[in-house]
């Protein structure tokens, strides 16, 4: 199989305009993966698919992934004139960064039996500009994947023929594999000793009488 | 139908009388011949296909004809996860079962929503919607224990009285035969429980 | 009583020609039936909305979700070894195939080996599963066929001596809980082994009496041949894998292409199917229960002594390296993945699932269209879903 920037090179050439970087994985499974931009994806698929030198013709995984909005803490060391002596200053800048949904397909070729090949698109935003193109017109396995997406994670797939919820009810209106996703409170009674969901079953009983120091006795620190 | 004393019942049978009460004789045919409706959700349902397979045989307590239709099932084995879409069906297969209905809650997710409690589709407990008759932990129950929680209900029905003020559910005209089946709201089930059926158990703190 | 006749001669004013929606009510209009999530061949919760002209299928939609119990979402709320639990309930015939699947990409994730005992272990326990699978998958085919009761009684007493096997290894019959990440979590004794020996030895008289009532039986034959035919380009695009595939006479196994555990080591054959209908379907899973059991006694011979657990891996806090990891394997019913993303915490930062049946399910509309509603089941049948896993 070529290496990915082999790949790269080759869908850059093909589909002018596309805008492919390769996103490196720092672990040991040394699964990198292409980050193509919106606009040339389906192109960029398509020749992934139809070189007779790649030939992934296999799309096996379709997955979304939710990365919150984050701030990232810099330091950077600032000249400066403190008491009449030039000093090096830390000075800390913090930049937000917001946050996207990801797409990411992992295709194989069945032709050549190499793989895997890992390509990765971005959302704009996590609200209204959660939209992707979809890669159901090339392979018919995202279909069901691409709307699994869209129920839980809430990202449009332009293109997609059926874009409907699929495990959730019509009616939902929230996407619960979203990190920020908070599920309805239904613990009135609660056995398990699981410390969050303790904290809930406290919220629906009134507070128990201070009498032999159990209510001091916590779930153990690991 | 009142009570056969015992040393009479004896005697007569000695002399080749069989006695019995009409509440004997009815429970008798209720209790050996469950009918289940066949209807699985997940995981405890391959269980209960093997009780009902070769080696467990459930014929052998009058329980094996398994009725793919909800009117001709005396008995609903709630076996798996009820995710909170599937709950509404629930619900309305068991007001299909015609009367006396029994419902046997098999394994962790039936009673408590089991491991998956935490999920956000899953229902915990199907009590809340419906009650229950037996409940079986295990996640999934052995065969065995489904067994056994057969022989329980079969133990319950068998004491069952047909007249009085302790009479079962299903000849009190007062008592409901059909409970609301919840609706698919923007969040959750609405209502998340049945009030009429399911209250939080009382902890009682001395 | 004085009965009125009726005149079928259309009043004047009407006009004699009616409207085009009315003229096909009769011969073309289609029904459109609801089959499930309550319905007894759906192998669970599964349910189609069919619309139908007569008794043929002119559209077919699966609606989902009716076990959807969240395994993504809880499987990111726990800890790596939390996880292998809940993989047991995915599909809850193969939990060993899922706990492999599942391990296998933590091992990729946290580049851990595995020695050589567990690797043979893993290779007959996922073996093992296949056979209890595809057996119990026979029976209910047939069931749903019409074959009611005594197919599926032969799958599950065989099926059961399987299942003893298991739990006399890991305590539990069906969700065995039984690797690890760098291993198994208990090893096989001496007796053990002499009973799964004796177990697989016996197997092939379980196969040989399945294939005669099966094989040539006029019935099967006429409900399955030609019924739900997939071509392979189909196929390929909509992402089919395990036996399915292999049925449209793609040769495309897993065990050989990624050559994951210790499967290059053992001689077998990957069996194709020629015409992609029910009937090959069907017949794939005979013939991979026969190449099952040449593995199985090969790992048998082959398998030596040592440690099967890898002494350097801290399973309980377990803290994999920024990355992520796709790790796949042949399930019984196809290419069973695991996609994680790790951020360095306790948690899987994400947790996805890959469930063969679900996305196998891609192309039921295709097979089913033209054929009429006795066919659904069976082609429903030969797909073999387990809605655990299709759900998740």
């Amino acid at each position: 199989m070529e290496s990915l920037e082999q790949i790269k090179a080759r869908a850059e050439a093909a589909v002018p305009g596309a805008k492919i970087d390769i996103v490196a994985n720092p672990g040991p499974s040394q699964q990198s993966s292409l980050l193509i931009d919106n606009e040339h994806a389906v192109a960029v698929a398509k020749l992934l698919r139809d070189d007779p030198a790649l030939r992934f013709d296999f799309c096996s995984n379709v997955t979304g992934v939710d990365w919150l909005d984050r701030t990232v803490k810099k330091t950077v060391k600032v000249k400066k004139v403190v008491d009449g002596v030039e000093k090096d200053v830390d000075e800390t800048t913090e930049e937000k960064l917001p946050g996207y949904l990801e797409a990411v397909y992992h295709f194989y070729s069945m032709t050549h039996k190499h793989g895997p090949v890992i390509i990765r698109m971005r959302t704009a935003d996590r609200a209204d500009g959660a939209r992707l193109s979809s890669l159901t017109p090339i392979y018919r396995s995202a279909e069901f994947q691409e709307r699994e997406i869209f129920d839980l994670y809430g990202v449009r797939f332009d293109g997609h023929p059926d874009l409907r919820r699929i495990l959730m009810w019509d009616e939902f209106v929230d996407y619960p594999m979203r990190k920020d996703y908070r599920e309805p409170d239904d613990y009135e009674y609660e056995p398990t000793p699981h410390d969050d969901v303790l904290e809930k079953a406290k919220q629906h009983y009134s507070p128990r009488p201070q009498l032999d120091g159990a209510e001091n006795i916590t779930a153990q620190q690991q | 139908m009142s009570e056969i004393d015992e040393g009479l019942r004896s005697e007569l049978q000695r002399q080749g009388i069989w006695v019995t009460s009409m509440q004997e004789l009815y429970n008798w045919g209720r209790k050996n011949s469950i009918w289940p409706l066949q209807f699985g959700l997940a995981c405890c349902a391959i269980e209960m296909i093997a009780t009902a397979a070769s080696r467990y045989d459930i014929a052998r307590f009058g329980g094996e004809v398994f009725r793919p239709s909800p009117r001709q099932a005396d008995l609903m084995i709630v076996a798996g996860t009820v995710t909170k879409k599937m709950a509404p069906q629930v619900v309305r297969l068991y007001n299909q079962m015609p009367d006396p209905k029994y419902v046997i809650s098999m394994g962790a997710c039936a009673i408590s929503g089991g491991p998956f409690k935490t999920g956000y589709n899953v229902l915990k407990g199907i009590d809340r919607y419906i009650p229950v008759d037996v409940y079986i932990p295990g996640c999934p129950p052995r065969p065995e224990a489904l067994l056994h929680a057969f022989m329980e209900l079969q133990r319950k029905i068998d004491s069952q009285k047909l007249t009085g003020s302790e009479k079962a559910t299903h000849l009190d005209s007062t008592q409901p035969s059909e409970f609301p089946v919840p609706s698919f709201g923007a969040h959750d089930l609405e209502p998340p429980a049945n009030p009429d059926v399911f209250q939080p158990p009382k902890i009682e703190r001395t | 009583m004085s009965a009125t006749i009726q005149t079928l001669e259309p009043a004047a004013e009407q006009p004699t020609r009616l409207p085009p929606q009315m003229t096909s009510r009769l011969d073309g209009e289609l029904l459109e039936v609801s089959m499930g999530p309550q319905h007894p061949s759906t192998h669970g919760v599964f349910r189609m909305n069919v619309a139908l002209e007569g008794e043929i299928v002119r559209k077919l939609k699966p609606v989902f979700g009716y076990l959807h119990r969240n395994h993504e979402k809880i499987g990111e709320n726990t800890s790596y070894l939390g996880s292998m639990p809940y993989t047991d309930r995915l599909d809850y015939f193969c939990s060993m195939t899922n706990n492999w699947a599942y391990a296998l990409s933590v091992e990729k994730l946290a580049g851990i080996e595995v020695p050589e005992r567990a690797e043979y272990l893993r290779v007959i326990l996922a073996e093992l599963t296949r056979l209890q699978n595809h057996a119990s998958l026979l029976g209910f085919l047939l069931s749903d066929m019409g074959a009611w009761g005594t197919p599926l009684m032969y799958a599950f007493r065989e099926r059961e001596k399987i299942l003893d096997l298991f739990e006399s290894l890991s305590g539990s019959r069906m969700m065995c809980d039984y690797m690890r990440f760098g291993g198994c979590r208990v090893d096989a004794g001496v007796d053990w082994m002499k009973l799964a020996k004796k177990i697989v030895d016996f197997f092939p008289r379980f196969l040989d009496e399945f294939e005669n009532l099966i094989v040539e039986n006029e019935i099967l034959i006429a409900r399955t041949q030609e019924v739900g035919k997939l071509s392979a380009e189909l196929a390929i695009n909509a992402g089919i894998t395990g036996p399915m595939l292999r049925a449209c006479g793609v040769n495309y196994d897993i065990r050989k292409v990624d050559g994951y555990g210790f499967y290059p080591r053992f001689k077998f054959r990957v069996p194709l199917g020629e015409h992609g209908d029910t009937y090959d379907r069907l017949m794939m899973r005979v013939l991979e229960m026969r190449e099952s059991i040449g593995i199985l006694k090969q790992a048998f011979e082959q398998i030596p002594a040592g440690p099967v657990m890898n002494p350097k891996v801290k399973i309980r806090a377990f803290r994999p390296p920024v990355g992520e990891a796709y790790g796949r394997i042949e399930g019984p019913k196809g290419e069973l993945g695991f996609y994680l993303i790790s951020d360095g915490g306790t948690n899987p930062y994400r947790y996805r699932v890959r469930p063969p049946s679900f996305i196998n399910l891609t192309v039921l509309e295709d097979l089913c269209l033209g054929h009429t509603v006795a066919d659904v089941m069976v082609i429903l049948g030969s797909v073999d879903i387990v809605m655990g896993e299709v759900d998740r």
